[in-house]
């Protein structure tokens, strides 16, 4: 499978040359693809999709990839119960729906990241208009592994809301875009990640606040 | 949508399909629970039910195979089921065979629906809905040919929908509810409840997507209300936008109550009245504790060259300076919202009590909906449990209120083994004072495959008399029927699920609604179609229960609109009261079959004698209930028995 190392904003147009025919090679398929595989062909002769959504589909995944990784730091970084609870459900929603943004990517017959391999192939150390919007950088990641108990609580919060807010800049491009988010899947997708992680961040700033000041 | 495939030609021929599995049924408990394990199919998968019988399973018309079937109405002996391609209505007069009076092609997310009379209103969300009804989507990010908000249908012929108006709204409306005022003859409203972008105001004049503080016009946190004339529906329009979020107080804490939030944002006004330093936090004011402040005043003073205490302008610079302080510190939502649903996902009204239960992202809100064009908030909830408020449902009291929590967007497993049992379920909450107080949590009590979507949805009310019973659509977690008369024990007594739709991957799909209208529970299976079930005597329910259930009649219901149930007066209604005083000895076995042979005497003998009979019964148990632990439940009964004797000629 071909890896995604180009930079977040020039990799739609490459991916469309894969959707165009220039292929990657399929890997074994569960029974039901087939027929998956019909009905996205059948949606989207009626909603095309565009650049841009795979775009966010693919680049999505990276993005949530990254929110794991950091959530599954928690338990053996001394984080409190309630950050260990928000760092379970962060794990369970995320992967789920990584789950979801490859089955729209397979069943297009478009590339599809895999989410270890994507992040450590991310250039998180590079320029800034490479990074996705909320995206930690290494630096940020190297604190954050560094970090124990309360210090760690405190820079989770702040990372994964500064992550989050990323996300939702991402979904604000996406309807923002010409074309974008006709794709009935991508857009509820994308407005399910808008609304459950705009929740999150008002839950997340309110524990950042009384882990601080203890009321 | 092409229909190219066998499988659809297929499929129109024989969409009316009766119920043919084999299902099996038993009335008590089964372990292991034989929903676990259930073979995969589309329209063939293993089924299992427990207390339900399937009356008919009735597969999707043609230009609706492979759609998305969304939420229910009824009117009459119809049911207008939604879909993402339009509506299906189809004529139940028949549960056990549906037949398709209609299927209007009309495509738009999700296309909720509700009724009103000769009205049927019809919900846009997504950016392809188009003025049209064209299925090509709209690309343009602005575009005039674009329908986000209500769609409205003259259905006094229903075999001729007539397409007569639309109200375009600036989020586009992802669940409406019709809300009928008892004083308000003239007019319905519907509040719109839209989740989704703003609009672009070249789209939609006056739509603003920057939040309130940076303009008051803002589209964000607040809801619409629709103000429809009955006598020229095609007028139709927005008459007030609400703010019903505005100063809320988030409950973060599990369980904790409303009251302690309004007692916080209490103490915060009362230390800022005193010359502390506050800051919104997530919505809440705080107060900034003193070790904080005070470094960052003595910095204000050495900033200019000071010494000593800090002056009353340091204080009032800091004042100033407090909130960019703390929200760089605790950080501040995107593009400076503030925090706090931006909407509701659904709004339940109950008009009967005035009283709304509002489903709003991450708060679930008790609304007083007295004035329709001016609802307000009453009291609001949170809990770090729920991840997104998405329906409301009163008990029929009044007096406890139902959310669910639609954790993953009903696109999600959340129904594993692994998923936590709090996660992606009810909280059923006492309203006391006008205020919500958590009891416990609800949640399918079967595990469902990672290949099937599954989290608490929509469900209504089964009218059982003198209990709290409901019906709730789980997605792919089928259909679960529930006891929550106590509020801190809620339990299953009836089921139906089928197996996956695919046995390895996983396909939208399950019980997007499952609502109890006129004697029958109807579920709108998103892939599967429409399916009737009705509900069986267990130990749980007995026949008359089920059967004072079924006489209550309903001319049309909006299941977020709420009707009061009110039983007639009927023998099946005393025997219904005396099978729950059986179960929960309120009476001796002995005197409850006494009392059992004088209502069938009662029932049998002439006119005048059955009303001698009845009310000289309803003396005697008056001066029993006194000695029972269900005094209430006796006098209900003896109410009734004098009621059925008011109602005899």
């Amino acid at each position: 499978m071909r890896r995604l190392t180009i930079p977040y904003e020039s990799r739609a147009g490459l991916i469309l040359l894969f959707a165009a025919g220039f292929g990657v090679p399929e890997k074994a398929r569960a029974q039901g693809d087939s027929v998956a595989i019909a009905t996205a062909r059948a949606d989207s002769a009626r909603y095309p999709y565009t650049p841009a959504d795979i775009a966010f589909m693919s680049h999505m995944i990276g993005h949530h990839a990254q929110a794991i990784v950091m959530s599954r730091m928690a338990p053996t970084h001394g984080a409190s119960t309630s950050v260990r609870i928000l760092a379970d459900r962060i794990i369970n929603a995320q992967q789920d729906e990584i789950a979801s943004m490859q089955r729209w990517l397979r069943d297009r017959r478009l590339p599809v990241p895999v989410p270890d391999t994507v992040l450590m192939k991310m250039p998180m150390h590079a320029a800034h208009d490479m990074l996705m919007p909320g995206m930690l950088t290494d630096f940020q990641m190297k604190q954050l592994d560094e970090a124990r108990g309360p210090e760690f609580d405190r820079l989770f919060l702040r990372f994964m809301i500064q992550h989050h807010k990323g996300a939702v800049v991402m979904v604000k491009q996406l309807f923002g875009t010409n074309g974008a988010g006709q794709d009935q899947t991508v857009f509820k997708f994308a407005s399910d990640v808008n609304t459950d992680q705009t929740t999150e961040i008002a839950r997340m700033e309110k524990m950042l606040f009384t882990f601080t000041f203890g009321q | 949508m092409t229909s190219t495939r066998s499988r659809c030609r297929t499929a129109s021929r024989l969409f009316l399909v009766p119920a043919l599995s084999a299902v099996a049924i038993s009335a008590t408990a089964q372990t292991p629970d034989p929903r676990i394990g259930l073979r995969a199919g589309k329209f063939d998968a293993q089924e299992a039910a427990w207390n339900l019988k399937v009356v008919s399973e009735t597969r999707p018309s043609e230009k609706f195979v492979d759609g998305i079937n969304s939420d229910i109405t009824f009117t009459s002996h119809y049911a207008i089921q939604g879909s993402f391609n339009g509506y299906q209505v189809w004529d139940i007069a028949n549960p056990a065979r549906p037949a398709l009076k209609t299927a209007y092609f009309c495509p738009a997310s999700q296309s909720d629906v509700s009724v009103y009379k000769n009205l049927l209103f019809v919900s846009g969300e997504g950016l392809t809905g188009r003025l049209d009804c064209g299925a090509q989507g709209v690309a343009d990010t602005v575009s005039s040919a674009r329908l986000r908000g209500i769609r409205i249908f003259d259905i006094s012929d229903l075999a001729n929908p007539k397409y007569i108006g639309n109200v375009q709204t600036c989020r586009g409306s992802h669940t409406h509810t019709v809300l009928v005022d008892p004083k308000d003859k003239n007019n319905v409203y519907v509040y719109i409840s839209g989740s989704a972008a703003v609009r672009s105001p070249r789209e939609l004049p006056g739509c603003v997507q920057a939040a309130p503080s940076a303009d008051p016009n803002s589209a964000l946190f607040r809801i619409e209300v629709i103000k429809v004339p009955l006598a020229h529906p095609e007028q139709a329009a927005i008459v007030s936008s609400p703010r019903i979020f505005n100063n809320l107080a988030p409950v973060v804490a599990h369980g904790a109550t409303a009251e302690g939030a309004a007692a916080s944002a209490k103490m915060a006004a009362a230390a800022r009245a005193r010359g502390e330093f506050t800051a919104l936090i997530a919505g809440e004011e705080m107060v900034v504790p003193t070790d904080f402040v005070t470094p960052m005043l003595d910095s204000i003073v050495q900033a200019r060259n000071g010494t000593g205490a800090p002056t009353a302008a340091d204080s009032a610079a800091l004042r100033r300076g407090i909130q960019g302080i703390m929200d760089e510190e605790f950080g501040a939502l995107p593009s400076g919202l503030h925090p706090g649903p931006t909407q509701c996902h659904d709004i339940t009204v109950y008009p009967a009590i005035g009283l709304g239960g509002g489903a709003c992202e991450g708060y679930g809100l008790l609304l007083d909906i007295h004035d329709p064009a001016h609802p307000s908030r009453l009291a609001a909830a949170a809990d770090s449990n729920f991840s997104y408020w998405h329906s409301a449902t009163f008990n029929n009291d009044g007096t406890k209120i139902l959310f669910s929590d639609e954790w993953g967007g009903g696109v999600q497993p959340k129904c594993r083994v692994s998923d936590r049992r709090e996660w992606g379920a009810d909280a059923i909450f006492t309203i006391v004072n006008r205020q919500l107080q958590f009891q416990s949590y609800y949640k399918l009590p079967v595990v469902q495959t990672p290949q099937e979507n599954c989290v608490a949805h929509n469900g209504s009310l089964i009218p059982i008399p003198g209990r709290d019973v409901m019906v709730q659509a789980w997605y792919q977690g089928g259909i679960s029927v529930f006891d929550w008369t106590d509020p801190k024990h809620p339990k299953e007594i009836a089921f139906f699920d089928r197996g996956p739709i695919d046995s390895v991957r996983s396909v939208l799909g399950g019980s997007w609604s499952a609502y109890w209208y006129n004697g029958n529970i109807i579920s709108s299976e998103i892939v599967r179609g429409l399916d009737i079930f009705a509900l069986l005597p267990s130990e749980y329910i007995s026949q008359n229960e089920i059967d004072a259930a079924k006489t209550i009649h309903f001319d049309y219901l909006n299941a977020q609109g709420q009707p009061h149930l009110v039983w007639p007066p009927s023998f099946a209604l005393a025997r219904a009261y005396l099978d729950q005083l059986e179960r929960s000895n309120g009476l001796p076995s002995a005197r409850v079959s006494a009392v059992r042979v004088s209502l069938r005497n009662a029932e049998n003998a002439p006119g005048p004698a059955r009303i001698r009979a009845l009310r000289a019964l309803a003396t005697q148990l008056d001066r029993e209930a006194g000695r029972s632990g269900e005094a209430d439940k006796i006098r209900t009964l003896t109410t009734t028995l004098r009621r059925v004797a008011d109602a005899t000629r």
